[in-house]
């Protein structure tokens, strides 16, 4: 551990603070792009009710697929950078926040949507105002398994020589530096549990009170 | 694809290594998940204890639980165990849950009526609850063996086998179609588990079927 604490490696361009700001802008970077394209088309399709099935097959089918193949393929087609990574990392937070938008919007009440139809609201009206902060927390619950997994997976980013924690793994693989691995493992494991707290801390800021599952003390 | 069976010695070679990586711990993950399972399903206290720690142990990534693990138990980082302990450890903490949930949603007059026909508590769980708690348990297995798959192609970055080696061989050289064999490879093993699971399910669940 007396590599993490050294003070020397908290500072400079290749420093702990560098590296953590390039994980974290991988990491809001993936999710603002991947949101950008899954919750639209999660909760269209969760809203009309049509093409349910391409929206978990597809899921599933993504799942499946090794990030690690997917960036050195993009890598190997498009060169070294940011790009391949963004494009890995991408394709594995859609499935979650697509998932967990369908699954949501599907899971709403059809009685209090059919409510919102009787009071007059347009077709927006009841997917925005209704269906989806009704939906809300099983869509947190997406985008916290995706972010956990972009999180974790950031740091193979390192591996084709982009940023993030995952550079102290590989430099300290290939040195043979366990103390800088451990550091870097130690450090990504520590961002992962603090992403999942702020999202769970976000959950609970905008989620309606009323949405929250009784005597379960909350996470499901 | 042509790769594939141009080099089907090598292909074969790490499909055995990627399922033995991969399979191993689901298989020791679901027997360790049972008990502990059926301990959260009774005791509050169990819940309260294992369900945060499962959560929290899920959140590690799995490099850097690979990274870790060599330290913790003093072994080689090329050793084969640094994958699989990961691995056990990913299972429980998936499974733990499924066991449980599905153990609480057996229906409480079923398990009188067994208790009212003389089965004792032992005989009772592997004959009445746990057969009704399948269902909810292979969705957890699945889903704990499609990402055990996925995940052991990590362990090829530190140097390990599997199909990830073909990831890792096929970037080192610039040879586009390793690395597409490895991931047909692992997308193939994926879909086949998954489909073996979902029937073996069906099959020791006839009951579930019916009435449908």
């Amino acid at each position: 551990m007396g590599w993490l604490f050294d003070p020397a490696h908290w500072s400079g361009e290749t420093g702990i603070p560098v590296r953590l700001a390039e994980h974290v802008g991988f990491t809001f970077g993936t999710l603002l792009i991947a949101a950008a394209i899954a919750v639209p088309l999660g909760a269209f399709v969760g809203h009309t009710g049509r093409g349910g099935f391409l929206v978990v097959g597809l899921s599933n089918a993504l799942r499946a697929l090794p990030t690690t193949a997917v960036l050195i393929l993009v890598v190997l087609w498009a060169g070294l950078g940011d790009f391949p990574v963004y494009v890995a990392l991408v394709l594995l937070a859609i499935p979650p926040i697509m998932a967990g938008t369908y699954a949501g919007i599907r899971a709403v009440d059809p009685v209090t949507v059919d409510a919102a139809r009787g009071v007059g609201m347009r077709e927006t009206g009841v997917l925005l105002r209704v269906e989806v902060p009704n939906a809300l927390p099983l869509i947190y619950g997406g985008f916290r398994g995706a972010a956990l997994q972009v999180v974790a997976t950031a740091t193979i980013a390192a591996y084709t020589g982009a940023g993030g924690l995952g550079r102290f793994v590989f430099d300290g693989l290939a040195l043979q530096e366990f103390g800088q691995m451990l550091a870097g493992a130690v450090l990504v494991a520590l961002l992962a549990v603090l992403v999942d707290l702020a999202f769970a801390g976000l959950q609970r800021l905008t989620v309606s009170p009323g949405l929250r599952p009784v005597g379960t003390g909350g996470k499901k | 694809m042509n790769w594939i069976f141009e080099n089907w010695e090598k292909f074969w070679e790490v499909t055995e290594v990627h399922v033995r990586l991969a399979l191993l711990p689901v298989v020791i993950g679901f027997v360790l998940s049972i008990p502990l399972g059926w301990w959260a399903s009774r005791s509050g206290t169990a819940r309260a204890v294992l369900f945060p720690l499962a959560n929290i142990l899920f959140t590690i990534p799995s490099i850097a639980l690979i990274v870790i693990t060599p330290v913790l138990l003093g072994v080689q980082i090329l050793d084969e165990i640094n994958v699989i302990v990961p691995l056990v450890v990913y299972t429980v903490a998936l499974m733990v849950r499924s066991v449980a949930d599905a153990l609480a949603a057996v229906p409480g007059n079923v398990v009188a009526a067994a208790n009212a026909m003389g089965y004792r508590p032992f005989r009772r769980f592997l004959t009445v609850e746990f057969p009704l708690a399948l269902p909810v348990t292979v969705a957890g297995l699945r889903v704990a063996t499609v990402s055990n798959i996925s995940m052991v192609s990590v362990g090829a970055l530190v140097g390990l086998g599997g199909y990830g080696q073909l990831f890792t061989e096929g970037y080192q050289n610039d040879h586009t179609e390793k690395v597409v064999a490895g991931l047909i490879g692992t997308v193939v093993l994926a879909v086949l588990a998954d489909g073996l699971l979902l029937l073996g399910g069906r099959l020791l669940t006839p009951w579930a079927r019916v009435g449908r």
